[in-house]
Order: structure tokens, then C-alpha cells, then sequence
């Protein structure tokens, strides 16, 4: 530990802290461009000067300064702010004074410290410079006349992004930030470039010239749109969601937010429900609520209750869930489940579902085996918590399934079970990786439990777990990565059929006569017979409401109140930030609702008794998060898989995985940049 | 005045062979094992008690440079890097060492680089020094040929790999921190200090950078021993060095003298005085282009060496003198000084990439009498607000040119401006 004094304030810091961070502990802001805790050192923008006695005698950009013990800092002497003044006319000499237009006014850092460094007019009397406006994609705009160089954009895409494409090209005042040819950004987290840039060069291009920052009402809330549950912060004007931002949670998403999660927002105001409709003569009208629950009532008194089944979406809050689970338990009925994707394996302890590691526990790890999993894809976020392990260095990552670019290096170990199996065996030298790490870990993809021996794949990724040191009273190496928010709150409620009851597949397949969806959209809803009356609860008009003889609205995730556990069994409380559109209502009211209208009324009335019934009938709801040790060894019934079935990709493409991206333009475009085939396809 | 025997290079003026042969019969490679076998420790204290400073600009005590360097390795293996990138307009000194005397280059790199328990050292040439680097290239393959150069390298028992690598031409490469950034391959920007070279340089190990006529000076003073080189000069500025004199001169040339020799002195004695007699001299540039220019009243008196020019807040830089007779006009010669490091500004670091233009376009100003009198304040303002807030020493290098010329020719910049005055008013008038 060093102790410093910085303007007259005494603080200790650890040994390896630079100046910037001391004077933060010391509760002294320093104004800076380049500047970021989460990407390397620049000191470029020299915004961040101090004076440091015993030093020679000029300002020292207190970002790349180390501490030492007794340094005695001044942060707002004569020579700083002289220094900070000059930096400021220099950022402005050559920065538009476009601030009106500019999309970054309310919320620009060059503003902000002009009020304390700028001076009131400019001496500056040559032209400015001007520099043209690259394409960079559909997601982000570039203004590049009013990019200052601090390099953030640059050092966010190759060091925690892992595409090393953007640079500078040309020198000294000709220093243009760009992408060398230009070309759409290929990384699934370029939105935070937005965030990062202190000034108007990089901004939202879905978003341009929407709103001012003052107008927004800001909501804190969860994102659903991949099972990582990064923490956002929904932007609202009026009724409509503007634009999404990631909010800092170290342990989740640190303060990136992937592409999809950030821009799918125009999604929630294009092909919603906003009322209930009813399907007579094979064709949808519009209905009331009235009538919509009365063709409810009639088709299920009309049903027996082992013909009844209820499906949860991807989507869906846990309130939600348990609301459906309750009503179908009122009804008589059995058949729920909530693994649409056929995926089918022993959930019987919740180590067998979690991210047991946790996302931040991927640091301390020092191995790592991906099975049937493209986390790039599936959780863009986490993928970036990887490639910062493998950064760190003396982090071997295998891999079995399809190859694609992680951004980082991995030995691929095969495409299928029997790839496990030599593991297992040691036939594969990557046994001796795993052998010799001391927190060896595992993720194992949804996509590899999806196929008809996804019980066995989880079997022998278990074993393999507890075979390679995963399973210690310090560490738990094994990790699922879901990729639906809504699934570990589902198995937390144990939104499965019991033994004996319709599970998914059967329900899909024509078992059920009455097929409550909630949210429940996949491919697969398309092929349920016709002689299966189909509810669907939902907020999007996709593939389960051109299916439903019977749509409820529902509300979206920025619409309500929502409880959903991420992949590591995080619970986690989103809040609504906008009303829901037109007749639509929160989802577990509608379950209220209609189970009171059809005699067997839910025993909560608002979502404070809703929310105490779920802590007392499912106690995790009421935990403190906590990482789990790997005490109980005793894996999943079942054989392991020894097949050569192939791993599939979980998802076609990222960007449009869920009503809700599906529904978004913004996604579209990105569709069209990056997977044009698909998006041929598609016309 | 030096004497004939004094003089460290020989061959600078390339009249006899630059090959090994001719090299050995000048007394290079010459017992080099037995100067490497006194040990690590003694040939850095035989450099700091020689009083050594870099000969690259800055002045540094070479001595004390290399004691810097790690004597046991933590697993990092240690370079030497020799910075051949002479870009310093008016600078030569290293060119000639280079194509006349390359192996007192390479020999030096081998004492060097043991002394600082370094097995690998780089020279980063100059990219338009092409036939300097086919020469270089040529002695350090005749040194493989010899043994002087690989495993054992001169029977000293220390393996030594040396490496030529040429530059792209940028001035900022020159810079140390830019040098190693390019060495690795990426574009040329200096590195934020601390950590310094020492600590982590190339590729992240301990890595000494010292400029051509230091490391080429290195084997005489070992032969000859630190007492001979610190007799020469004077106190604290030891030695010879090599001085390159241009302009207005009647005999530009390359010359090895003694530090803290006059400036009269020199130019008279081996450039053949000023053109059109001392008295017609206008201006020097005493250290290459970034150092602050002397007006002739400081020049008559003036000694060159590195704490003399420090003292009129000059620099001995590289040791370029750049003559200007009575035909200059100075504030355009400084301008062009302006325009050249805009052009080579690196870009990194804001002062310096929107300084340098604006302090060449209010020199613009200037040169085209178009300022005021506030311009010129605005200018000196500005090159205070560069100078001093950069990552590297280019920001400071910008600036003392124009700070030098405020100094040593103000009534000259100011007469502009007052013309100006005046042709405005005269205008308002009519």
C-alpha cells in the first residue's frame, strides 16, 4: 500500500494504483477523454494533469502515473489548471461547435469540462478541420469531425471485443479514426463504442436525433434478450422505450451490453398485441377481454385436465410463470413445461443448471472446456469475461463443437459426445490441460442438450467435471450456458411435467386439446396440429399468434415488474419503464384474472403477495446470491452420450433470436450487414 | 584544438577502407575479448567515470543509462537498441559513422550489450540511410564471417546477435519509445514514461536505447581508458564529439572536436568561417532543429557544449550547426522549422497534434505579415501550452524553435507586426 496526499487529503491505495485512481479514492475527480478503468492506458488527451511535488517541475497525466509512498498530488494548483486550459483550446480548436445537432449534447464529456477548462471564445482563427463520415454498419453513427482521438473506440474493439478493426490511419492532425477499409463493425458488443466515446463522433444511428438526455425517464431494469441478465437502464419518453444502456454491474456484464440486448428496442414498438383477439372461422378478429376469456372458459371445461398443457417462453418473468403454474395446478393439470427447445435433462439438483462459476468466477479459473457452444453468440458479454481471462494469459480454452471465431484461441477437440469421451478416457491431450489446472471449468452450450441425447451430453460433461478437479469445496467448474432468460427461474419453479405428465414435445405434437402459451415462440409452435386449441399470452405477433385461436396481450420486459434468474442463478428484479400498449396488462395479472374467472383464484391479489408466496414456496427467490462449492459430486441419472452426433449452433445468427429482435428493423439491417444470405432468404 | 591522435574516428571522412581489414589496421576489434573480460561492473564504472553523455541530444550520462539495466535477469532477456534513426534536420554525424566506420559501431554494440547483459541488440536505421544500411549490412556480415558477431562472439564468450533494421522515414521514430514501437512492428508512437525502457522497452524487456555515436565512441574509451576521454572537454561535458556544420559556411562539414570548444572557434577553424566574414552572421542553430536558435551577439562568445548551451536556453541537441548569414530571413527559416513538425507530429497526444498546426499557421501569419502583435503573443502562448503537457519531448521540440526565435530576434518578429499596423492604418486612412 502506498499512502498519497492529494490536495491535502491523505489516502492509501494499493501498491501498482496510478495517480488517477488515488485521486478518486480521494474522492477528487479528475476530468479525462482517454481515460477508461476498464481498457488500457492511453494518455493521450492529457485532460488529466496534475502536479506532483518533488517532481520535475510540469503537470504529469495522472492516469499513467504510478503511485509511490509520500507523493503529494496537487489537483487544482495554478500549473494544472493551466494545463488542463490549454488541453481544452486544443480539443476545441479543431472540434465543431456542432453541440445543437449533436446527439451526444446533454451527455458529452468535451461539454461538461469546457464549462470548467474552456475559455469563453476562441482564439483559434483557421479553419477547422473537417473529416468525412465513414460507414461503420447499422449501429453506430460516426461524426469523425468531432472525434478527439483518445482512442477508447479503438483500444474497447481489440482489447475486450477481440476485432481488431478499427485504427488510426495518417499522423499528427491528419490522425483519422476508422475501420482502414471501410466496412461494417463485426463484433457483437460495437454499440458500447457509443457509450465510450467522450464526445459526438461515435453515436447511436438507430437512435439519431430521437431525444435529449433531459427528456428521458430512466428505469433500471434486466435484459432478457440472452441468459445473461446484464444489468440496463431503459430510457422512456412518454409511452415509448428510446434506447437501452448497460448499467455497471461488476459481477454480471461489467459495463457492456451486447448488440441485440442494446438495440432491439424499435422491436418493442412494431407487431405488438395490444388487445385481445379470437380466431372464428379461421380467421382472428378482435375481441374484449370479456369474450376472450369466455372462448377460454369454454374450450377448457369443455377439456379434461390431461389434455391441457401450458408452455413458458423464452421471455417470460418468473411471477409469470408461477402465476401459470398455480392456475394450471387449480385446473388439475400437470402438463407444463418450459423447454420448448426439446432440451431434456436432469434437473433435479441446481448445480446441474447453473453457470456455477459465475461470471466473474471465469477470472480465477485456469482452464476452461466449451461443449456445444458458441458463447460469442450466445451471451456476447460473458464471451468478452472470457477473452479477458485468456488475456490475463495461462488460460487453455478447448472447445467441441462447431468452430467459429470466439475471439480468442482454443484447441478443437472434436464435434460431439465421442470428443467428451476421449477426454474422459484420456485419449485427447487436452486431458492433460484439464488434469493439471488447478480451477478447471466447464461451459456446456444449450445447444448441445437440445438434440435427443442432450441427457446424456449433460451426464458426461457432469462426469467430466467431476473426473477433471472441478468439483471442490473451493470451486465449481461446471457451468450451463443458457441462453433463454426466462429458463433457470422456470427450473427454480420446477416448470417441468411431473413424471406421467406431457412434456413439450408431446404438447407440440398434438397431446394436448387446450395449449397455453405464454410467450412461447419458437419454430416448433408452427407445427401443432389443428385440432389443438392454442392460447397464446404474449406481447409480440409472431410465429405463436399467428398459430393462436385465442391471443391474450401481455406485456414486454420493459412493461412490468419481473423477476428473472440469470444463467448463474442470479435473481435479479427488473422494473417496468413504460406502460403496457392499449388493452395489454401484466402477464401474471391475466393469470389472475382468468383464474378467478374460471373458479380457482390465484391467492395473491398484487405482486407484493405474489412475491411472498414465491419466496415461501420456492425458498431460492429469498437468497442472497452466493457462489455454490462443488461439494456433491453425484451427477445427473443417466449414461453419458457416446455418440457422434454433431453439435448444431444454438442460433442461426445473433441478432434476431426472439420475438422481440425479430420484430426489430435496427436487427434486420444488422441481418442484412452480416449474414446477407439470411437475409436474402428472408425476402 | 583536438589533436590529430585524439580523434575517436579516423576514417570519418571515408579516405580509407570502411572494411574489416582497414577496420582492424585503425585498431578496431582489437582485444576486444580481453575489455569484455574485465566484467559487466567494471566497464559501466569505466563508462561513468569516462563522463559519457548521450550523443543523441538529450545528454544523459551513458553510464549511468546502462547501470539501469537489470544485472540479474528475472527470466526477461535484455537488449540494447541503437537509435541510427538521424532525422534532426541538419544532423549527419551518425550518416558518416555509419558508411566510414561501421565497425566501431558493431564493436561497440558487443561491449555494450555485455555490459548490460544484453544477447541481442538492434539498430534502427533511418528508411532513407539505404546506402548507410547496405554498408552497416555488409560490416555486420563480415563480423558473423569473423566470428566477431554470433556464438562466442570475438572469443569473448558471450553470444551477441546483431540485427539492421530499416526504418519507414518518420521523424518520431527517432524518438526512443516511437523507435520500440516501430521495432515491434506497430505504428510509431512514443510510450507513456513510467515505466521506462530499462524496465519494460522492447517486447516488454529491459532494454537500453543509446544513439549511434555513443555506442561507436564506446571501444576507444575502453582502450584508451575513461581518464583519456575525461581529460577532453570540459568539466561535466566531456570528451570529443562530432559536430555538423551547415549554411553559410564556406566549408560545410563533419567535424570530431573537443565539447566546450567556441563556436567561433569551430566554424572558423574547420568550416572556413562564415560566408562573407563573421560579421555577416546572422543566426545559429546550435543542436539540430529542435534546439532554440542564437542571435550573433550570443554566437561571438558562445561554447559548444552540453550545460554552455543549457545556460542561454539553447540546447547541443545532436550537434547540427546551422550557419544563417545576413541574406536569411530568420522567421522564415524558423516557420519552415514549423511546418516540418506539424508534418511529423505523431498524432498521439492532443497538444502536440493541434498545436503543432496551430503554432505553424500563426507562423504563417507572420511570414506573410499579416499578424498583430497579439498573434505573436497568441504564438508564444500557445508553444507554452505544447511545450511541457506532452507524452514525448516532440512537444518541446516544437516549441523551442519559436521560443528561441522570440528570445534571440524579437525586435525582428515584432517589426513585422508593426508594419502591419501600420499598412492597416495606412489603408483605413486612404
Amino acid at each position: 500500500m502506498a499512502k498519497l496526499t492529494i490536495d491535502g487529503i491523505e489516502v492509501e491505495v494499493p501498491n501498482g494504483s496510478t495517480v488517477i485512481q488515488a485521486c478518486e479514492a480521494a474522492g477528487v475527480e479528475i476530468p479525462r477523454f482517454c481515460y477508461h478503468e476498464r481498457l488500457s492506458i492511453a494518455g493521450n488527451c492529457r485532460m488529466c494533469l496534475v502536479e506532483i511535488e518533488k517532481m520535475p517541475p510540469k503537470p504529469v497525466a495522472s492516469c499513467g502515473q504510478p503511485v509511490a509512498d509520500g507523493m503529494v498530488v496537487h489537483t487544482d494548483s495554478e500549473m494544472v489548471r493551466k494545463g488542463r486550459r490549454g488541453v481544452m483550446e486544443f480539443l476545441l480548436i479543431n472540434h465543431p461547435l456542432d453541440c445543437p445537432i449533436c446527439d451526444q449534447g446533454g451527455e458529452c464529456d468535451l461539454q461538461d469540462e469546457a464549462v470548467a477548462y474552456g475559455r469563453d471564445h476562441s482564439r483559434y482563427e483557421d479553419g477547422k478541420r473537417s473529416v468525412a463520415q465513414p460507414d461503420w454498419g447499422p449501429l453506430v453513427k460516426t461524426t469523425m469531425t468531432r472525434c478527439i482521438h483518445c482512442t477508447r473506440c479503438i483500444r474497447f474493439t481489440t482489447e475486450v471485443a477481440g476485432v481488431a478493426e478499427l485504427g488510426a490511419t495518417q499522423r499528427g492532425e491528419e490522425t483519422k479514426v476508422g475501420t482502414y477499409v471501410q466496412k461494417a463493425l463485426t463484433s457483437e458488443l460495437s454499440g458500447n463504442i457509443i457509450d465510450l466515446c467522450p464526445v459526438g463522433a461515435l453515436t447511436s444511428k438507430p437512435y439519431a436525433f430521437t431525444a435529449r438526455p433531459w427528456e428521458l425517464r430512466k428505469t433500471d431494469s434486466i435484459d432478457v434478450l440472452d441468459a445473461l441478465g446484464s444489468n440496463i437502464r431503459i430510457d422512456a419518453r412518454g409511452a415509448e422505450v428510446l434506447r437501452i444502456l448497460p448499467r455497471i454491474n461488476d459481477d454480471v456484464n461489467e459495463e457492456w451490453l451486447g448488440d441485440k440486448s442494446r438495440f432491439s428496442v424499435d422491436g418493442l414498438k412494431r407487431r405488438r398485441l395490444d388487445r385481445p383477439w379470437i380466431r372464428e372461422n379461421g380467421k382472428l378478429r378482435p375481441a374484449s377481454w370479456e369474450e376472450a376469456f369466455a372462448a377460454i372458459a369454454a374450450k377448457v371445461k369443455a377439456t379434461s385436465p390431461a389434455k391441457m398443457g401450458a408452455l413458458a417462453g423464452d421471455l417470460a418473468d418468473v411471477e409469470s410463470m408461477l402465476a401459470l403454474k398455480g392456475f394450471f395446478a387449480g385446473l388439475g393439470s400437470k402438463n407444463i413445461d418450459c423447454r420448448i427447445d426439446g432440451s431434456n435433462f436432469d434437473t433435479s439438483k441446481r448445480a446441474f443448471y447453473l453457470f456455477n462459476t459465475t461470471v466473474a468466477g471465469i477470472e480465477d479459473a485456469d482452464a476452461l472446456l466449451i461443449i456445444g457452444s458458441n458463447p460469442r453468440h450466445e451471451a456476447p458479454v460473458l464471451n468478452a469475461r472470457i477473452r479477458k481471462r485468456w488475456l490475463a494469459g495461462g488460460f487453455k480454452i478447448g472447445m467441441i463443437g462447431n468452430v467459429a471465431d470466439l475471439t480468442y484461441k482454443f484447441d478443437h477437440l472434436g464435434e460431439g459426445p465421442e470428443a467428451i469421451q476421449a477426454l474422459l478416457n484420456g485419449s485427447h491431450a487436452f486431458a492433460d490441460v484439464l488434469k493439471n489446472a488447478a480451477r478447471p471449468m466447464v461451459i456446456l452450450g444449450a445447444g448441445a442438450l437440445a438434440g435427443p441425447e442432450g441427457g446424456g451430453v449433460h451426464a458426461a460433461a457432469w462426469k467430466l467435471a467431476a473426473q477433471f478437479n472441478m468439483l471442490t469445496p473451493e470451486w465449481h467448474g461446471f457451468n450451463l450456458l443458457h441462453h433463454a432468460a426466462s429458463r433457470v427461474g422456470a427450473l427454480d419453479l420446477g416448470f417441468l411435467p411431473v413424471e406421467g405428465a406431457l412434456d413439450a414435445k408431446a404438447m407440440l405434437s398434438g397431446a394436448a386439446d387446450v395449449l397455453w402459451l405464454l410467450g412461447a415462440d419458437a419454430e416448433a409452435v408452427r407445427g401443432i396440429p389443428a385440432n389443438t386449441f392454442v392460447i397464446y399470452q404474449g406481447h409480440h405477433g409472431d410465429a405463436g399468434a399467428a398459430r393462436a385461436d385465442v391471443i391474450l396481450p401481455g406485456a414486454a420486459y420493459t412493461e412490468k415488474d419481473g423477476t428473472y434468474v440469470n444463467t448463474e442463478g442470479r435473481v435479479q428484479q427488473g422494473y417496468a419503464a413504460v406502460k403496457p400498449p392499449g388493452d395489454a396488462r401484466e402477464d401474471w395479472r391475466i393469470l389472475r384474472a382468468i383464474s378467478a374467472y374460471l373458479g380457482h383464484a390465484l391467492p395473491y391479489d398484487n405482486l407484493e403477495q405474489l412475491r411472498d408466496y414465491l419466496k415461501a414456496e420456492y425458498s431460492v427467490f429469498g437468497e442472497e446470491f452466493r457462489r455454490f462449492a462443488g461439494t456433491d459430486a453425484a451427477g445427473p441419472a443417466g449414461a453419458s452420450a457416446t455418440g457422434s452426433t454433431i453439435f448444431r449452433p444454438l442460433l442461426p445468427n445473433y441478432y434476431q433470436t426472439d420475438v422481440i429482435s425479430r420484430s426489430s428493423p435496427t436487427m434486420a439491417a444488422c441481418v442484412a450487414a452480416h449474414y446477407p444470405a439470411l437475409a436474402e432468404a428472408a425476402e | 584544438m583536438l589533436k590529430d591522435t585524439d580523434r575517436i574516428y579516423q576514417n570519418l571522412y571515408g579516405q580509407k577502407d570502411w572494411k574489416l581489414a582497414a577496420a582492424r589496421a585503425r585498431g578496431d576489434w582489437e582485444n576486444t575479448a580481453d575489455i569484455i573480460a574485465r566484467g559487466r561492473d567494471a566497464l559501466i564504472e569505466e563508462m561513468k567515470a569516462s563522463g559519457m553523455r548521450g550523443r543523441g541530444g538529450a545528454g544523459f550520462p551513458t553510464g549511468m543509462k546502462w547501470s539501469f539495466m537489470p544485472k540479474q535477469s528475472d527470466g526477461r532477456p535484455s537488449y540494447l537498441v541503437i537509435n541510427a534513426d538521424e532525422s534532426e534536420p541538419g544532423t549527419c554525424k551518425d550518416r558518416d559513422i555509419m558508411r566510414n566506420e561501421p565497425h566501431k559501431l558493431i564493436e561497440g554494440a558487443l561491449i555494450a550489450s555485455f555490459a548490460m547483459g544484453a544477447n541481442k541488440a538492434f539498430i534502427y536505421i533511418r528508411g532513407e540511410y539505404y546506402n548507410e544500411a547496405l554498408v552497416l549490412q555488409a560490416a555486420i556480415d563480415e563480423a558473423y564471417e569473423a566470428g566477431l558477431l554470433g556464438k562466442n562472439a570475438a572469443g569473448a564468450g558471450w553470444d551477441f546477435d546483431l540485427v539492421l533494421q530499416r526504418g519507414a522515414g518518420a521523424y518520431i521514430c527517432g524518438e526512443e519509445s516511437a523507435m520500440l514501437e516501430s521495432l515491434e512492428g506497430k505504428k510509431g508512437m512514443p510510450r507513456m514514461k513510467p515505466p521506462f525502457p530499462a524496465a519494460m522497452g522492447l517486447y516488454g524487456c529491459p532494454t537500453t536505447v543509446n544513439n549511434v555515436e555513443t555506442i561507436a565512441g564506446v571501444p576507444t574509451i575502453m582502450r584508451r581508458g575513461a581518464a583519456w576521454f575525461a581529460g577532453l572537454g570540459r568539466p561535466k561535458n566531456a570528451g570529443t564529439k562530432i559536430f555538423c556544420i551547415s549554411g553559410h559556411v564556406n566549408n560545410p562539414c563533419n567535424v570530431e572536436e573537443e565539447l566546450g570548444i567556441p563556436l567561433r572557434e569551430l566554424i572558423e577553424k574547420h568550416a572556413g568561417g562564415v560566408r562573407g566574414g563573421w560579421d555577416n552572421l546572422q543566426a545559429i542553430i546550435p543542436g539540430g532543429a529542435s534546439s532554440p536558435v542564437l542571435n550573433k551577439a550570443m554566437c561571438d562568445t558562445q561554447l559548444m557544449d552540453f550545460d554552455s548551451l543549457a545556460a542561454v536556453k539553447s540546447m547541443m541537441g545532436s550537434g547540427a550547426i546551422i550557419v544563417m548569414d545576413k541574406s536569411v530571413d530568420v522567421v522564415k527559416a524558423i516557420w519552415r522549422l514549423s511546418k516540418f513538425f506539424k508534418h511529423e507530429s505523431c498524432g498521439q497526444c492532443t497538444p502536440c497534434r493541434e498545436g503543432t498546426g496551430w503554432m505553424m499557421r500563426q507562423m504563417d501569419r507572420i511570414v506573410q505579415n499579416r499578424a498583430s502583435l497579439a498573434d505573436i503573443q497568441l504564438l508564444e502562448q500557445v508553444t507554452t501550452q505544447v511545450a511541457g503537457h506532452t507524452i514525448c519531448a516532440f512537444g518541446e521540440a516544437a516549441s523551442w524553435p519559436i521560443q528561441g526565435m522570440m528570445r534571440a530576434f524579437r525586435p525582428e518578429v515584432e517589426a513585422r507586426a508593426i508594419d502591419y499596423h501600420a499598412s492597416n492604418q495606412a489603408r483605413a486612412a486612404e
